[in-house]
Protein backbone atom coordinates (compact mmCIF):
# COMPACT_ATOMS: atom_id res chain seq x y z
CA UNK A 1 0.00 0.00 0.00
CA UNK A 2 2.78 2.49 0.67
CA UNK A 3 4.98 1.74 -2.10
CA UNK A 4 1.83 1.99 -4.42
CA UNK A 5 1.16 5.44 -2.54
CA UNK A 6 4.67 6.95 -3.29
CA UNK A 7 4.97 5.64 -6.87
CA UNK A 8 1.29 7.40 -7.39
CA UNK A 9 2.49 10.74 -5.90
CA UNK A 10 5.74 10.58 -8.22
CA UNK A 11 3.75 10.14 -11.06
CA UNK A 12 1.17 12.59 -10.23
CA UNK A 13 4.44 15.21 -9.08
CA UNK A 14 5.62 14.29 -12.88
CA UNK A 15 2.51 14.67 -14.31
CA UNK A 16 2.50 18.38 -12.78
CA UNK A 17 5.86 19.20 -13.90
CA UNK A 18 4.83 18.61 -17.17
CA UNK A 19 1.64 20.46 -16.80
CA UNK A 20 3.92 23.17 -15.53
CA UNK A 21 5.66 23.20 -18.32
CA UNK A 22 3.15 23.25 -20.81
CA UNK A 23 2.12 26.36 -19.08
CA UNK A 24 4.86 28.51 -19.34
CA UNK A 25 6.11 27.52 -22.76
CA UNK A 26 3.84 29.56 -24.56
CA UNK A 27 5.42 32.62 -22.98
CA UNK A 28 8.62 31.35 -23.10
CA UNK A 29 8.42 30.96 -26.92
CA UNK A 30 7.31 34.60 -27.19
CA UNK A 31 10.30 35.50 -25.53
CA UNK A 32 12.74 33.86 -27.40
CA UNK A 33 11.36 35.21 -30.41
CA UNK A 34 11.55 38.46 -29.41
CA UNK A 35 15.10 37.87 -30.45
CA UNK A 36 14.61 37.11 -33.80
CA UNK A 37 14.73 38.68 -37.08
CA UNK A 38 10.98 39.51 -38.08
CA UNK A 39 11.20 37.24 -41.03
CA UNK A 40 11.94 33.82 -39.11
CA UNK A 41 9.75 34.20 -36.59
CA UNK A 42 6.45 33.25 -38.47
CA UNK A 43 7.29 30.47 -39.86
CA UNK A 44 9.82 28.60 -37.60
CA UNK A 45 8.32 29.99 -34.47
CA UNK A 46 9.65 26.71 -32.41
CA UNK A 47 13.70 27.19 -33.56
CA UNK A 48 15.65 29.03 -31.05
CA UNK A 49 17.69 32.09 -32.70
CA UNK A 50 20.99 31.03 -33.97
CA UNK A 51 23.62 33.52 -35.52
CA UNK A 52 21.95 34.06 -38.74
CA UNK A 53 18.43 34.80 -36.65
CA UNK A 54 19.73 36.37 -33.33
CA UNK A 55 19.21 40.36 -33.57
CA UNK A 56 19.63 41.10 -29.98
CA UNK A 57 17.46 43.88 -28.82
CA UNK A 58 17.07 45.20 -31.96
CA UNK A 59 13.20 44.18 -32.06
CA UNK A 60 12.76 46.11 -28.51
CA UNK A 61 14.07 49.35 -29.84
CA UNK A 62 12.08 49.22 -33.05
CA UNK A 63 8.73 47.96 -31.79
CA UNK A 64 9.12 50.75 -29.14
CA UNK A 65 9.88 53.55 -31.78
CA UNK A 66 6.78 52.06 -33.60
CA UNK A 67 4.19 52.04 -30.56
CA UNK A 68 5.21 54.88 -28.61
CA UNK A 69 5.33 52.35 -25.82
CA UNK A 70 6.62 54.28 -23.36
CA UNK A 71 4.17 56.16 -23.39
CA UNK A 72 1.11 53.96 -23.56
CA UNK A 73 3.10 52.31 -20.05
CA UNK A 74 2.66 56.13 -18.55
CA UNK A 75 -0.76 56.79 -19.50
CA UNK A 76 -1.69 52.63 -18.76
CA UNK A 77 -0.06 53.45 -15.41
CA UNK A 78 -1.68 56.55 -14.75
CA UNK A 79 -5.67 55.54 -15.62
CA UNK A 80 -5.26 52.56 -13.71
CA UNK A 81 -3.66 54.06 -10.30
CA UNK A 82 -5.96 56.97 -10.58
CA UNK A 83 -9.29 55.16 -11.21
CA UNK A 84 -8.36 52.51 -8.98
CA UNK A 85 -8.13 54.96 -6.47
CA UNK A 86 -11.21 56.86 -7.35
CA UNK A 87 -13.09 53.10 -7.40
CA UNK A 88 -11.51 52.23 -4.35
CA UNK A 89 -12.34 55.91 -2.17
CA UNK A 90 -16.09 57.07 -3.92
CA UNK A 91 -17.54 53.66 -3.90
CA UNK A 92 -16.90 52.49 -0.17
CA UNK A 93 -18.55 56.13 0.44
CA UNK A 94 -21.44 54.80 -1.27
CA UNK A 95 -21.89 51.93 -0.41
CA UNK A 96 -21.86 52.45 3.18
CA UNK A 97 -23.98 54.98 2.89
CA UNK A 98 -26.49 53.53 1.39
CA UNK A 99 -26.42 50.69 3.42
CA UNK A 100 -26.58 52.51 6.52
CA UNK A 101 -29.10 54.69 5.70
CA UNK A 102 -32.56 52.67 4.56
CA UNK A 103 -34.74 54.78 2.36
CA UNK A 104 -35.95 54.53 -0.99
CA UNK A 105 -33.32 56.37 -2.55
CA UNK A 106 -30.75 53.94 -0.73
CA UNK A 107 -32.48 50.99 -2.18
CA UNK A 108 -33.13 52.29 -5.42
CA UNK A 109 -29.13 53.11 -5.72
CA UNK A 110 -28.10 49.36 -5.05
CA UNK A 111 -30.47 47.94 -7.51
CA UNK A 112 -29.22 49.98 -9.73
CA UNK A 113 -25.63 49.18 -9.58
CA UNK A 114 -26.15 45.29 -9.01
CA UNK A 115 -28.23 45.50 -12.70
CA UNK A 116 -25.52 47.28 -14.14
CA UNK A 117 -23.22 44.29 -13.09
CA UNK A 118 -24.87 41.93 -15.68
CA UNK A 119 -25.29 44.28 -18.83
CA UNK A 120 -22.67 43.65 -21.68
CA UNK A 121 -20.31 46.10 -22.53
CA UNK A 122 -21.65 46.09 -26.05
CA UNK A 123 -25.04 47.30 -25.11
CA UNK A 124 -23.79 51.03 -23.64
CA UNK A 125 -20.22 51.34 -25.82
CA UNK A 126 -21.50 53.74 -28.40
CA UNK A 127 -23.56 55.86 -26.56
CA UNK A 128 -21.32 56.05 -23.68
CA UNK A 129 -18.23 56.72 -26.20
CA UNK A 130 -20.58 59.63 -27.48
CA UNK A 131 -21.28 61.04 -23.99
CA UNK A 132 -17.40 61.27 -23.06
CA UNK A 133 -17.01 63.09 -26.21
CA UNK A 134 -19.95 65.45 -25.50
CA UNK A 135 -18.82 65.85 -21.82
CA UNK A 136 -14.98 66.24 -22.90
CA UNK A 137 -13.94 63.35 -20.56
CA UNK A 138 -11.93 61.99 -23.61
CA UNK A 139 -8.55 62.08 -22.25
CA UNK A 140 -6.84 60.07 -19.66
CA UNK A 141 -7.92 62.40 -16.57
CA UNK A 142 -11.85 62.48 -17.87
CA UNK A 143 -11.20 58.71 -18.17
CA UNK A 144 -11.11 57.92 -14.60
CA UNK A 145 -15.10 59.24 -14.06
CA UNK A 146 -16.39 56.75 -16.88
CA UNK A 147 -14.29 54.07 -14.91
CA UNK A 148 -15.69 54.99 -11.65
CA UNK A 149 -18.76 54.84 -13.10
CA UNK A 150 -18.46 51.62 -15.01
CA UNK A 151 -16.97 50.14 -11.56
CA UNK A 152 -19.53 50.92 -9.41
CA UNK A 153 -21.41 47.99 -9.44
CA UNK A 154 -19.05 45.30 -8.44
CA UNK A 155 -17.39 47.57 -5.74
CA UNK A 156 -20.57 48.83 -4.48
CA UNK A 157 -22.03 45.12 -4.12
CA UNK A 158 -18.46 43.54 -2.56
CA UNK A 159 -18.30 46.72 0.14
CA UNK A 160 -21.82 46.33 0.72
CA UNK A 161 -21.90 42.61 1.66
CA UNK A 162 -18.75 43.89 3.92
CA UNK A 163 -20.73 46.75 5.47
CA UNK A 164 -23.13 44.33 6.51
CA UNK A 165 -21.30 42.57 8.87
CA UNK A 166 -20.13 45.34 10.59
CA UNK A 167 -21.80 45.56 14.22
CA UNK A 168 -23.78 49.31 14.04
CA UNK A 169 -22.57 49.77 17.86
CA UNK A 170 -19.01 51.02 16.78
CA UNK A 171 -20.46 53.82 14.82
CA UNK A 172 -23.17 54.97 17.04
CA UNK A 173 -20.68 55.05 20.05
CA UNK A 174 -18.87 57.48 17.56
CA UNK A 175 -21.80 59.42 16.78
CA UNK A 176 -22.45 59.86 20.59
CA UNK A 177 -19.08 60.76 21.12
CA UNK A 178 -19.47 63.75 18.69
CA UNK A 179 -18.35 62.56 15.43
CA UNK A 180 -20.34 63.76 12.17
CA UNK A 181 -20.97 61.15 9.61
CA UNK A 182 -18.06 62.37 7.43
CA UNK A 183 -15.62 62.10 10.27
CA UNK A 184 -17.09 58.46 11.36
CA UNK A 185 -16.68 57.26 8.05
CA UNK A 186 -13.04 58.66 7.42
CA UNK A 187 -11.64 57.81 11.09
CA UNK A 188 -13.60 54.11 11.97
CA UNK A 189 -15.50 52.66 8.99
CA UNK A 190 -12.71 53.40 6.14
CA UNK A 191 -9.86 51.68 8.42
CA UNK A 192 -12.30 48.69 8.98
CA UNK A 193 -13.13 48.47 5.14
CA UNK A 194 -9.29 47.69 4.67
CA UNK A 195 -9.36 43.70 3.92
CA UNK A 196 -12.07 44.53 1.32
CA UNK A 197 -10.80 47.42 -0.36
CA UNK A 198 -7.71 45.52 -1.39
CA UNK A 199 -9.84 43.02 -2.55
CA UNK A 200 -11.67 45.95 -4.77
CA UNK A 201 -8.49 47.64 -5.45
CA UNK A 202 -6.91 44.14 -7.31
CA UNK A 203 -10.02 43.20 -9.39
CA UNK A 204 -10.58 46.48 -10.71
CA UNK A 205 -6.96 47.00 -11.62
CA UNK A 206 -6.31 43.84 -13.11
CA UNK A 207 -9.48 45.22 -15.65
CA UNK A 208 -8.34 48.55 -16.20
CA UNK A 209 -4.86 47.60 -16.87
CA UNK A 210 -5.99 44.91 -19.37
CA UNK A 211 -9.01 46.95 -20.77
CA UNK A 212 -8.63 47.34 -24.40
CA UNK A 213 -12.29 48.34 -25.99
CA UNK A 214 -13.63 51.04 -23.40
CA UNK A 215 -10.43 53.45 -23.87
CA UNK A 216 -10.18 52.51 -27.66
CA UNK A 217 -13.50 53.87 -27.64
CA UNK A 218 -13.06 56.81 -25.53
CA UNK A 219 -9.65 57.91 -25.66
CA UNK A 220 -7.84 55.62 -28.61
CA UNK A 221 -7.23 58.13 -31.21
CA UNK A 222 -4.96 60.43 -29.03
CA UNK A 223 -3.75 58.01 -25.99
CA UNK A 224 -2.91 55.04 -26.84
CA UNK A 225 -2.80 52.57 -23.50
CA UNK A 226 -0.52 49.17 -24.05
CA UNK A 227 -3.52 47.19 -24.73
CA UNK A 228 -4.06 49.69 -27.70
CA UNK A 229 -0.59 50.17 -28.35
CA UNK A 230 -0.50 46.24 -29.60
CA UNK A 231 -3.57 45.47 -30.93
CA UNK A 232 -2.04 48.96 -33.15
CA UNK A 233 0.82 46.69 -34.20
CA UNK A 234 -1.30 44.53 -36.06
CA UNK A 235 -2.08 47.21 -38.85
CA UNK A 236 -3.08 45.64 -41.94
CA UNK A 237 -2.75 41.76 -42.50
CA UNK A 238 0.82 40.65 -43.58
CA UNK A 239 2.13 44.03 -43.30
CA UNK A 240 3.09 43.88 -39.46
CA UNK A 241 6.41 43.31 -37.86
CA UNK A 242 6.42 40.10 -36.20
CA UNK A 243 9.67 41.46 -34.30
CA UNK A 244 8.59 44.45 -32.63
CA UNK A 245 5.18 42.25 -32.26
CA UNK A 246 7.16 39.83 -29.77
CA UNK A 247 8.90 42.37 -28.02
CA UNK A 248 5.96 44.05 -27.16
CA UNK A 249 4.13 41.51 -25.78
CA UNK A 250 7.17 40.62 -23.96
CA UNK A 251 7.18 44.55 -22.52
CA UNK A 252 3.64 44.21 -21.62
CA UNK A 253 3.68 40.98 -19.25
CA UNK A 254 6.81 41.58 -17.93
CA UNK A 255 4.71 44.56 -15.21
CA UNK A 256 2.32 42.22 -14.91
CA UNK A 257 4.39 39.21 -13.91
CA UNK A 258 6.20 41.56 -11.85
CA UNK A 259 3.42 42.46 -9.67
CA UNK A 260 2.04 39.09 -9.72
CA UNK A 261 5.21 37.42 -7.93
CA UNK A 262 5.26 40.79 -5.13
CA UNK A 263 1.94 40.72 -4.38
CA UNK A 264 0.60 37.17 -5.05
CA UNK A 265 -1.02 36.33 -1.57
CA UNK A 266 -3.10 39.76 -2.31
CA UNK A 267 -4.32 38.63 -5.67
CA UNK A 268 -5.17 35.46 -4.78
CA UNK A 269 -7.28 36.19 -1.98
CA UNK A 270 -8.87 39.08 -3.48
CA UNK A 271 -9.91 36.74 -6.92
CA UNK A 272 -11.38 34.58 -4.66
CA UNK A 273 -13.24 36.78 -2.62
CA UNK A 274 -14.59 38.69 -5.39
CA UNK A 275 -15.82 35.66 -7.00
CA UNK A 276 -17.42 34.18 -3.99
CA UNK A 277 -19.52 37.47 -3.53
CA UNK A 278 -19.96 38.30 -6.88
CA UNK B 1 -27.60 55.01 11.52
CA UNK B 2 -30.97 55.33 10.23
CA UNK B 3 -31.41 59.04 8.61
CA UNK B 4 -28.42 61.43 7.45
CA UNK B 5 -29.09 64.64 6.75
CA UNK B 6 -29.44 65.56 3.40
CA UNK B 7 -26.22 66.90 2.86
CA UNK B 8 -23.85 64.21 3.91
CA UNK B 9 -25.90 61.74 2.00
CA UNK B 10 -25.18 63.93 -1.21
CA UNK B 11 -21.38 64.04 -0.01
CA UNK B 12 -21.22 60.34 0.30
CA UNK B 13 -23.64 59.49 -2.47
CA UNK B 14 -22.80 62.15 -5.30
CA UNK B 15 -19.60 61.45 -7.02
CA UNK B 16 -20.20 57.23 -7.35
CA UNK B 17 -23.88 58.37 -8.59
CA UNK B 18 -22.80 60.86 -10.93
CA UNK B 19 -20.04 58.50 -12.49
CA UNK B 20 -22.39 55.88 -12.95
CA UNK B 21 -25.32 58.20 -14.52
CA UNK B 22 -23.15 59.55 -17.02
CA UNK B 23 -20.94 56.48 -18.34
CA UNK B 24 -23.63 53.96 -17.29
CA UNK B 25 -27.42 54.69 -16.92
CA UNK B 26 -28.18 57.47 -19.19
CA UNK B 27 -26.27 55.53 -22.32
CA UNK B 28 -28.13 52.32 -20.99
CA UNK B 29 -31.25 53.75 -21.47
CA UNK B 30 -30.35 56.26 -24.59
CA UNK B 31 -29.09 53.15 -26.26
CA UNK B 32 -32.30 51.73 -25.75
CA UNK B 33 -34.30 53.94 -27.61
CA UNK B 34 -31.93 54.41 -29.98
CA UNK B 35 -32.48 50.67 -30.92
CA UNK B 36 -35.94 51.82 -32.24
CA UNK B 37 -34.46 54.37 -34.68
CA UNK B 38 -32.44 55.05 -37.43
CA UNK B 39 -28.62 57.30 -36.98
CA UNK B 40 -25.57 57.78 -37.19
CA UNK B 41 -25.13 60.33 -34.28
CA UNK B 42 -27.00 60.60 -31.17
CA UNK B 43 -28.71 64.00 -32.13
CA UNK B 44 -29.76 62.71 -35.38
CA UNK B 45 -32.35 59.49 -34.55
CA UNK B 46 -35.16 59.02 -36.84
CA UNK B 47 -38.18 56.50 -34.94
CA UNK B 48 -38.34 53.20 -37.24
CA UNK B 49 -40.14 50.70 -34.72
CA UNK B 50 -38.60 46.95 -34.69
CA UNK B 51 -37.09 47.69 -38.16
CA UNK B 52 -33.40 47.38 -36.71
CA UNK B 53 -34.41 43.80 -34.73
CA UNK B 54 -35.55 42.52 -38.39
CA UNK B 55 -32.79 43.65 -40.15
CA UNK B 56 -30.80 42.26 -37.17
CA UNK B 57 -31.88 38.79 -38.22
CA UNK B 58 -32.88 38.99 -41.13
CA UNK B 59 -30.43 41.09 -43.77
CA UNK B 60 -27.60 38.49 -43.40
CA UNK B 61 -26.75 35.58 -41.49
CA UNK B 62 -23.68 36.81 -39.54
CA UNK B 63 -25.59 37.21 -36.04
CA UNK B 64 -26.97 34.27 -36.06
CA UNK B 65 -23.49 32.53 -37.14
CA UNK B 66 -22.07 34.72 -33.64
CA UNK B 67 -24.73 33.65 -31.72
CA UNK B 68 -24.43 29.94 -32.76
CA UNK B 69 -20.51 30.15 -32.72
CA UNK B 70 -21.18 31.87 -29.22
CA UNK B 71 -23.30 29.16 -27.68
CA UNK B 72 -20.95 26.03 -29.04
CA UNK B 73 -17.48 27.84 -27.23
CA UNK B 74 -19.73 28.38 -23.79
CA UNK B 75 -21.00 24.77 -23.82
CA UNK B 76 -17.72 23.26 -24.87
CA UNK B 77 -15.33 26.03 -23.06
CA UNK B 78 -17.45 26.01 -19.77
CA UNK B 79 -17.10 21.99 -19.69
CA UNK B 80 -12.97 21.96 -20.49
CA UNK B 81 -12.54 24.97 -18.01
CA UNK B 82 -14.20 23.24 -15.44
CA UNK B 83 -12.76 19.75 -15.68
CA UNK B 84 -9.07 20.85 -15.82
CA UNK B 85 -9.66 23.31 -13.27
CA UNK B 86 -11.00 20.70 -10.67
CA UNK B 87 -8.39 17.89 -11.70
CA UNK B 88 -5.66 20.84 -11.12
CA UNK B 89 -7.17 21.88 -8.20
CA UNK B 90 -7.56 17.84 -6.65
CA UNK B 91 -3.82 17.27 -7.78
CA UNK B 92 -2.33 20.32 -5.65
CA UNK B 93 -4.74 19.63 -2.51
CA UNK B 94 -2.70 15.82 -2.44
CA UNK B 95 0.47 17.31 -0.34
CA UNK B 96 2.22 17.23 -3.03
CA UNK B 97 5.53 18.73 -2.35
CA UNK B 98 5.98 22.31 -4.46
CA UNK B 99 1.98 22.73 -4.54
CA UNK B 100 2.66 26.70 -3.78
CA UNK B 101 4.63 26.95 -7.24
CA UNK B 102 2.40 24.93 -9.61
CA UNK B 103 -0.54 27.42 -8.00
CA UNK B 104 1.31 30.38 -8.87
CA UNK B 105 2.44 28.76 -12.44
CA UNK B 106 -1.49 27.94 -13.24
CA UNK B 107 -2.82 31.34 -12.13
CA UNK B 108 -0.47 32.96 -13.97
CA UNK B 109 -2.47 33.50 -17.55
CA UNK B 110 -5.17 34.77 -16.29
CA UNK B 111 -3.62 38.79 -15.30
CA UNK B 112 -2.81 38.96 -18.63
CA UNK B 113 -4.75 40.91 -20.84
CA UNK B 114 -6.87 39.00 -24.04
CA UNK B 115 -4.98 41.03 -26.55
CA UNK B 116 -1.94 40.05 -25.06
CA UNK B 117 -3.17 36.28 -24.93
CA UNK B 118 -4.65 36.59 -28.86
CA UNK B 119 -1.19 37.34 -30.00
CA UNK B 120 0.48 35.08 -27.84
CA UNK B 121 -1.76 32.16 -29.16
CA UNK B 122 -1.83 33.21 -32.52
CA UNK B 123 1.80 32.89 -33.10
CA UNK B 124 2.13 29.65 -31.44
CA UNK B 125 -1.17 28.14 -33.31
CA UNK B 126 0.36 29.45 -36.57
CA UNK B 127 3.82 27.92 -35.76
CA UNK B 128 2.03 24.36 -35.43
CA UNK B 129 -0.67 24.64 -38.40
CA UNK B 130 2.20 26.01 -40.62
CA UNK B 131 3.80 22.19 -40.81
CA UNK B 132 -0.21 22.01 -42.62
CA UNK B 133 0.37 24.39 -44.81
CA UNK B 134 -2.85 26.39 -43.34
CA UNK B 135 -3.38 28.96 -40.53
CA UNK B 136 -5.83 29.69 -37.61
CA UNK B 137 -8.00 31.83 -40.59
CA UNK B 138 -7.89 29.10 -42.92
CA UNK B 139 -11.48 27.86 -41.50
CA UNK B 140 -13.56 28.75 -38.43
CA UNK B 141 -13.54 25.16 -36.45
CA UNK B 142 -9.62 26.32 -36.12
CA UNK B 143 -10.27 29.45 -34.65
CA UNK B 144 -12.46 27.73 -32.77
CA UNK B 145 -10.42 25.34 -30.97
CA UNK B 146 -7.77 27.68 -30.95
CA UNK B 147 -10.38 29.96 -28.64
CA UNK B 148 -11.04 27.09 -26.36
CA UNK B 149 -7.38 26.06 -25.90
CA UNK B 150 -6.50 30.38 -25.03
CA UNK B 151 -9.57 30.19 -22.82
CA UNK B 152 -8.59 27.03 -20.90
CA UNK B 153 -4.67 28.29 -20.29
CA UNK B 154 -6.38 31.73 -18.99
CA UNK B 155 -9.24 30.74 -17.28
CA UNK B 156 -8.21 27.19 -15.59
CA UNK B 157 -5.93 28.58 -13.37
CA UNK B 158 -8.33 31.40 -11.78
CA UNK B 159 -11.32 28.23 -11.39
CA UNK B 160 -8.40 26.43 -9.66
CA UNK B 161 -8.19 28.82 -7.59
CA UNK B 162 -12.10 28.55 -6.73
CA UNK B 163 -12.12 24.77 -6.43
CA UNK B 164 -8.52 24.79 -4.18
CA UNK B 165 -10.55 26.96 -1.40
CA UNK B 166 -14.02 24.85 -1.74
CA UNK B 167 -11.75 21.72 -1.26
CA UNK B 168 -9.62 22.71 1.99
CA UNK B 169 -13.55 23.78 3.51
CA UNK B 170 -14.26 20.33 3.49
CA UNK B 171 -14.24 18.64 7.08
CA UNK B 172 -11.11 16.30 7.49
CA UNK B 173 -13.20 14.37 9.77
CA UNK B 174 -15.46 13.47 6.67
CA UNK B 175 -12.35 11.98 4.88
CA UNK B 176 -11.06 10.31 8.11
CA UNK B 177 -14.48 8.80 8.29
CA UNK B 178 -15.15 7.35 4.97
CA UNK B 179 -11.38 5.71 4.66
CA UNK B 180 -12.42 3.99 8.52
CA UNK B 181 -15.43 2.70 6.24
CA UNK B 182 -13.33 1.56 3.91
CA UNK B 183 -14.20 3.98 1.16
CA UNK B 184 -11.56 3.88 -1.95
CA UNK B 185 -10.12 7.56 -3.05
CA UNK B 186 -12.09 7.57 -5.85
CA UNK B 187 -15.66 6.66 -3.80
CA UNK B 188 -14.05 9.71 -1.40
CA UNK B 189 -14.29 11.46 -4.15
CA UNK B 190 -17.43 10.50 -5.68
CA UNK B 191 -19.46 10.60 -2.53
CA UNK B 192 -17.67 13.08 -0.33
CA UNK B 193 -15.51 15.68 -2.21
CA UNK B 194 -17.38 16.48 -5.09
CA UNK B 195 -20.95 16.80 -3.47
CA UNK B 196 -18.76 19.31 -0.31
CA UNK B 197 -17.79 21.24 -3.35
CA UNK B 198 -21.06 22.12 -4.89
CA UNK B 199 -21.36 25.65 -4.43
CA UNK B 200 -18.25 26.21 -6.25
CA UNK B 201 -19.06 24.51 -9.13
CA UNK B 202 -22.17 26.61 -9.33
CA UNK B 203 -19.85 29.84 -8.86
CA UNK B 204 -17.56 28.92 -11.48
CA UNK B 205 -20.21 27.66 -13.97
CA UNK B 206 -21.82 30.96 -14.00
CA UNK B 207 -18.25 32.98 -14.15
CA UNK B 208 -17.48 31.11 -17.51
CA UNK B 209 -20.67 30.91 -18.45
CA UNK B 210 -20.92 35.23 -18.56
CA UNK B 211 -16.93 35.23 -19.60
CA UNK B 212 -17.80 32.99 -22.85
CA UNK B 213 -20.75 34.78 -23.80
CA UNK B 214 -19.03 38.49 -23.71
CA UNK B 215 -15.46 37.41 -24.86
CA UNK B 216 -13.98 39.97 -27.21
CA UNK B 217 -10.72 40.71 -27.17
CA UNK B 218 -9.63 37.66 -27.70
CA UNK B 219 -11.80 36.81 -29.96
CA UNK B 220 -10.13 40.21 -32.12
CA UNK B 221 -6.85 39.26 -31.36
CA UNK B 222 -6.84 35.81 -32.18
CA UNK B 223 -8.42 35.63 -35.50
CA UNK B 224 -10.47 39.01 -35.98
CA UNK B 225 -13.57 36.58 -36.96
CA UNK B 226 -11.85 35.45 -40.05
CA UNK B 227 -12.56 33.55 -42.44
CA UNK B 228 -14.77 36.52 -43.29
CA UNK B 229 -16.68 37.02 -39.79
CA UNK B 230 -16.96 32.84 -39.98
CA UNK B 231 -15.25 33.17 -36.47
CA UNK B 232 -16.59 36.06 -35.22
CA UNK B 233 -19.00 36.05 -31.24
CA UNK B 234 -21.19 38.17 -30.59
CA UNK B 235 -19.33 40.93 -29.36
CA UNK B 236 -17.08 41.32 -31.95
CA UNK B 237 -20.13 40.93 -34.48
CA UNK B 238 -21.98 43.92 -32.74
CA UNK B 239 -18.58 46.00 -32.85
CA UNK B 240 -18.33 45.30 -36.53
CA UNK B 241 -21.39 46.15 -37.28
CA UNK B 242 -21.10 49.46 -35.58
CA UNK B 243 -17.96 50.52 -36.09
CA UNK B 244 -17.60 48.42 -39.80
CA UNK B 245 -20.51 49.34 -41.88
CA UNK B 246 -22.06 52.67 -42.41
CA UNK B 247 -25.99 52.76 -41.72
CA UNK B 248 -25.81 50.22 -39.98
CA UNK B 249 -25.59 51.94 -36.13
CA UNK B 250 -29.01 50.99 -35.68
CA UNK B 251 -28.90 47.74 -36.24
CA UNK B 252 -25.93 47.51 -34.20
CA UNK B 253 -27.87 48.24 -31.45
CA UNK B 254 -30.60 46.18 -31.71
CA UNK B 255 -28.34 43.51 -31.68
CA UNK B 256 -26.69 44.80 -28.22
CA UNK B 257 -30.13 44.69 -27.14
CA UNK B 258 -30.72 41.42 -27.71
CA UNK B 259 -27.15 40.55 -26.45
CA UNK B 260 -27.89 42.17 -23.34
CA UNK B 261 -31.13 40.10 -22.43
CA UNK B 262 -29.76 36.97 -24.01
CA UNK B 263 -26.94 37.68 -20.74
CA UNK B 264 -29.48 38.72 -18.85
CA UNK B 265 -31.60 35.48 -19.39
CA UNK B 266 -28.72 33.74 -18.78
CA UNK B 267 -27.87 35.30 -15.17
CA UNK B 268 -31.80 34.84 -14.39
CA UNK B 269 -31.91 30.91 -15.25
CA UNK B 270 -28.54 30.40 -13.17
CA UNK B 271 -29.55 32.50 -10.05
CA UNK B 272 -33.04 30.53 -9.96
CA UNK B 273 -31.60 27.06 -10.48
CA UNK B 274 -28.91 27.60 -8.07
CA UNK B 275 -31.24 28.88 -4.99
CA UNK B 276 -33.30 25.81 -6.14
CA UNK B 277 -30.63 23.48 -5.75
CA UNK B 278 -29.60 25.67 -2.21
CA UNK B 279 -32.93 25.06 -1.15
CA UNK B 280 -33.26 21.25 -1.44
CA UNK B 281 -30.02 20.63 -0.01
Amino acid sequence: MKTNNRFGMAAVSGFLVILAAVYLAPILIVLMNSFKGRFFISDTPFAPPNGQTFVGIDNYISGIAKTGFLQAFGYSLFITVFSVGAIVLFTAMTAWCITRVKSRASSLLYYLFVFSMIVPFQMVMFTMSKMANILHLDNPLGIIVIYLGFGAGLSVFIYSGFVKSIPHEIEEAATIDGCNPVQTFFWIVLPILQPVSITVAILNAMWIWNDYLLPYLVIGNTYKTIPIAVQYLQGGYGSRDMGAMMAMLVLAIVPIVIFYLTSQQYIIKGVVAGAVKG
Amino acid sequence: MRKMPIKFYAFFVLPTAVAFLISFLIPFLLGIYLSFTEFTTVTNSRWVGVDNYVRAFSEDIDFWNALVFTAKFAVVSVALINAFAFLFAFLLTRKIRGANVFRTVFFMPNLIGGIILGYIWQLILNGILINFGVDITFDARYGFWGLVILMNWQMAGYMMIIYIAAIQNVPPELIEAASIDGAGALQTLRRITIPMVRPAFTICTFLTVTNSFKLFDQNLALTAGAPGRASSMLALDIFNTFYGRNGYEGVGQAKAVVFFLIVGLIVLLQLYFSRRKELES
